[in-house]
């Protein structure tokens, strides 16, 4: 278990890496600087710019200098935001991104998993069904749809809870946000649920397990829930990616002061440091959890590790 | 071909048990008909897509004044900008999943058949790819190119596309690899490139069929979703994706601006889902 860990460990600084020199890369060949505004600046002020941010210097020296600086945790300034560094832009925003995709991952565990396994065991009942469509519903409907779907009904024309906006630590304000993020997710962890308890019930431990005489019930929690939930487990990877994209979405949607914007913001300001920052900090977070979700894959089934 | 040949075949059986499947057969119907619609429907409209009609800002859908899904704030007729965003929905739908068809089916062909390091390398790529939310790769791509350029836009969203369709053929390419008829043409003396392209390939067309048809909803999502945050289609063209951002910010005063496009990009999506899934049980009934 130890090694296959520090196996995984490993492998983590590499990937970033090449995450970031690729995407530093990729950036910084594209025609189009961050100071070709509509109105052409002086030469001499656009140099004297340049060099204020480092910019005027030889390719792998930028690069150097970034990623010594990301070492000790500067991101750079960001250059169209004044006076302010990426740094403190993606401290600002990060604590609301971090809470809104933790809740939903955990609803959709929470939501998703019995659902599933509901619907596994009265398979083709009316149940099922009822799960079944849903989910295909929540998985084929997106984000952006359902979101100012669900303001309007719930926001609008029942005014039960805030159509938008945000207050600390209010959770009224969080609610329509975690659940838009959350649906599809619910949606695909109940969908892999229903598929592999379908599957783990027909095996021939469970059989034993009944022919022993064991009651239903613990049939299943003993028996057929660990093996059935693997993968769901395996899902919790891709599904944080998932709901990294879905959360700059829903934070447009509803107005939240997360770091998604600032990544659209960004994009569409030519913005280098600012999509960069975001870049590493979305690429850490993904990277992470699926370093969490394999290494819980691995302690809950050992065969994985031996590979 | 005689009919009693074809009912036989794999196909000939498939298309059969997907005929029995109401769900497939009705989203098959109705993405036929907004195709059509897409295609006619704004020749039919006395507006166009970027006209301006001045004397109804803003107003409710109704028949008198040839309006049938409203206008926007600019007085432009929703109607033929909906059709207008399906056009691009479906071109995207059906040109980038060619593009992530092409590239995955290489890629996964190739690594299963190599094998060893190359297999190792090829897929390893796949998936640090995969851990990375598509949308960076995206984003990135938008950055370097003129945004609004409808054809980067198609390039990127398949470029993003075909991890997963990489991944299945592989997994297909590793059993075909070791039947007994690539066994007979390497005895025969036909070299890789010939085994890959004219005897692996050709026998991974259910599965990729099955796929494609999936990844179409999901491309089409991506262009909507990137064209709702203002980096893909840019005005005066429309989008699904923008004609609902711009229906969410006014839904208060004018719901029809976002119920319409909305309509229509769930009425697809739901469907070609629909049809996916019902391809896919019809191909591999042992999978229901």
């Amino acid at each position: 278990m130890l090694a296959y860990a520090i196996r995984r460990i490993a492998i983590l600084v590499p990937t970033l890496l090449v995450i970031i020199t690729l995407s530093f890369l990729i950036i910084r060949l594209a025609p189009g600087g961050p100071f070709d505004e509509e109105q052409a600046l002086p030469p001499a002020i656009k140099a004297n710019l340049e060099a204020a941010y480092g910019l005027d210097a030889p390719l792998a020296k930028q690069y150097f200098r970034y990623v010594v600086g990301l070492l000790h945790g500067d991101f750079g300034p960001s250059f169209k935001f004044r006076d302010v560094s990426v740094g403190e832009l993606i401290a600002q925003g990060l604590p609301v991104s971090l809470g809104l995709g933790a809740c939903a991952i955990l609803l959709a565990i929470l939501v998703g998993v019995p659902c599933g396994a509901m619907a596994a065991l009265r398979q083709n009942g009316a149940v099922d069904h009822a799960i079944r469509s849903v989910a295909m519903l929540g998985i084929a409907l997106p984000s952006f749809v359902v979101g100012p779907l669900l303001a309007l009904v719930f926001g609008l024309y029942l005014g039960w809870l805030p159509v938008a906006g945000w207050v600390s630590g209010d959770a009224r304000y969080m609610l329509l946000p975690v659940i838009t993020l959350a649906l599809p997710v619910i949606a695909y962890v109940a969908r892999l649920t229903r598929a592999s308890f379908l599957e783990v019930m027909r095996s021939n431990h469970i059989r034993t397990a009944r022919a022993k005489g064991i009651g239903e019930l613990r049939v299943i929690s003993r028996h057929a829930l660990r093996p059935a939930l693997m993968p769901v487990v395996s899902y919790l990877g891709p599904a944080t990616a998932f709901v990294v994209t879905g959360s700059l979405v829903v934070e447009s949607v509803f107005g939240l002061p997360g770091t998604g914007r600032y990544l659209v913001q960004g994009a569409i300001n030519r913005d280098y440091t600012l999509v960069m920052g975001m870049i590493v900090v979305y690429g850490v977070i993904t990277l992470l959890c699926n370093l969490v979700a394999d290494l819980l894959y691995s302690w809950l089934d050992p065969r994985v590790r031996h590979e | 071909m005689s009919k009693s040949g074809f009912a036989g075949t794999l196909w000939g059986k498939a298309l059969k048990r997907l005929a029995r499947d109401k769900a497939a057969m009705i989203s098959a119907g109705l993405i036929a008909f907004i195709a059509v619609l897409a295609v006619v429907g704004p020749a039919l409209s006395p507006y166009t897509y970027d006209g301006l009609d001045w004397e109804q800002i803003a107003t409710a859908p109704q028949f008198t004044n040839g309006h049938w899904l409203g206008t926007d704030r600019l007085g432009r007729d929703l109607f033929v900008r909906t059709l207008h965003g399906v056009r691009i929905s479906l071109a995207i739908g059906i040109l980038a999943t060619l593009v992530s068809l092409f590239i995955g089916v290489a890629w996964g062909a190739i690594a299963g058949y190599a094998g060893g390091r190359t297999d190792e390398l090829m897929m390893r790529t796949v998936d640090v790819l995969y851990t990375l939310p598509y949308i960076f790769i995206v984003i990135i791509l938008t950055t370097i190119f003129a945004r609004g350029n409808i054809y980067v836009l198609f390039f990127a969203i398949g470029a993003v596309g075909w991890l997963t369709m990489a991944r299945i053929v592989r997994g297909q390419t590793l059993t075909l690899k070791r039947r007994e008829f690539v066994e007979a043409a390497v005895v025969a003396g036909v070299g890789p490139t010939g085994i890959v392209s004219r005897h692996i390939v050709p026998n991974l067309i259910g599965p990729v069929v099955v796929y494609a048809t999936l990844t179409i909803p999901q491309l089409i999502l991506y262009e909507s979703f990137l064209s709702f945050l203002g980096l893909g289609v840019q005005e005066p063209q429309a989008s699904l994706g923008s004609l609902i951002n711009l229906g969410a910010r006014e839904m208060e005063s004018a719901p029809w601006m976002l119920l319409g496009p909305a309509g229509f990009l769930v009425v697809l999506l739901v469907c070609f889902n629909f049809l996916g899934d019902g391809l896919r049980d019809a191909l591999d009934p042992h999978e229901r």
